[in-house]
């Protein structure tokens, strides 16, 4: 397997102009594997959620704590953020970089709003004695969805940090190889999500 | 020419028309699931069944439409590590709920 992988890339580099891109190509997909081994860390944490699910220990169930119409917010927080992060990435095919600029601050506000509530969602439930050392329940609730706010919360981080270098280098081949990446992580947060809303709260309060 | 146009994976492609079908698609296949279960007319299984088949399909849209996974042989190093990614998830939550389930049956809990 390794041997065609080679000769894949070989031939696909025979046929880049410039030899970058083929490296802005390789990052990506490093980065598309790491997502994946992502993908198994958030399966693990869902596949311990589950088993711990009905282990409330007298304390609250899932349909006594979740509040939908909060959560529906939250949903649609993420996901109007991940649209605009796809108008961000446009605007840099078009070159157009005061509209990635533009996008990449509209989409960090809607992360911002998302995960603002999520700590005021946790904030509330730890203030009511809902901790994560109340049950296992809780123990699994919060830590699969605290996982997944702690990688929103890098993503925001990551994004400002972008912001910042695209105002002073520009559009560069690298800042765009950035720009992807950033993309793939933040589309690959909001599939996660429908994963957590469907299983954890939906699931949740039946 | 602008580089931008040259980047890999198809990831760089898109058009505001994919971006606003899937998020579309995405608002549809959210407020279902959502107002089932908050409406609560349904059995039981009927409710879980909506749940699990609109989750389903909004990840598909969402891969598709946001992540730009498609079969060509550009994306297909992605798709192909994708594809062993979700067995390995399947093993992983089946297998402990299985486990789990078979315990808890045998320590009559």
């Amino acid at each position: 397997m390794s041997v065609e992988t080679m000769t894949h890339s070989s031939v696909h580099e025979a046929h880049q102009d410039h030899e970058h891109h083929d490296a802005g190509g390789s990052k990506v997909f490093g980065f598309w594997i790491y997502l994946m081994s992502d993908c198994i860390l958030f399966a693990c944490l869902f596949a311990t959620y589950a088993v711990l699910t009905t282990g409330t220990a007298g304390g609250p169930t899932g349909k006594e704590i979740f509040e939908l119409p909060y959560v529906l917010v939250e949903t649609f927080c993420l996901l109007i953020s991940s649209v605009t992060y796809g108008f961000a990435v446009l605007a840099m095919n078009q070159g157009n970089q005061a509209g990635v600029q533009r996008w990449l601050g509209i989409t960090f506000l809607f992360g911002l709003a998302f995960i603002g509530m999520e700590i005021n969602e946790f904030a509330h439930l730890i203030h009511e004695g809902y901790g994560p050392q109340r049950s296992g329940f809780l123990s699994g609730f919060f830590t699969l969805v605290g996982t997944h706010g702690l990688h929103v919360t890098a993503g925001l981080v990551w994004m400002l940090v972008l912001m910042v270098q695209i105002a002073r280098k520009g559009l560069t081949a690298r800042m765009n190889t950035r720009i992807m990446c950033l993309s793939l992580f933040w589309h690959f947060l909001d599939v996660v999500w429908i994963c957590v809303f469907s299983i954890v709260y939906l699931l949740g309060v039946l | 020419m602008s580089h931008a146009s040259h980047l890999p994976n198809d990831a760089a492609h898109g058009s505001v028309k994919s971006y606003v079908t899937g998020f579309i698609l995405s608002v549809i296949l959210t407020l279902i699931p959502f107002a089932v279960v908050m409406t609560g007319d349904l059995g039981h299984a009927a409710i879980i069944a909506i749940i699990v088949v609109t989750a389903i399909a909004q990840i598909l849209v969402q891969l598709v439409y946001f992540l730009h996974m498609n079969t060509s042989s550009d994306g297909s190093w992605n798709l192909l590590s994708f594809v062993f990614t979700v067995l390995i998830i399947a093993i992983v939550v089946v297998g402990s709920l299985w486990i789990m389930y078979n315990l808890n049956v045998n320590m009559m809990l």
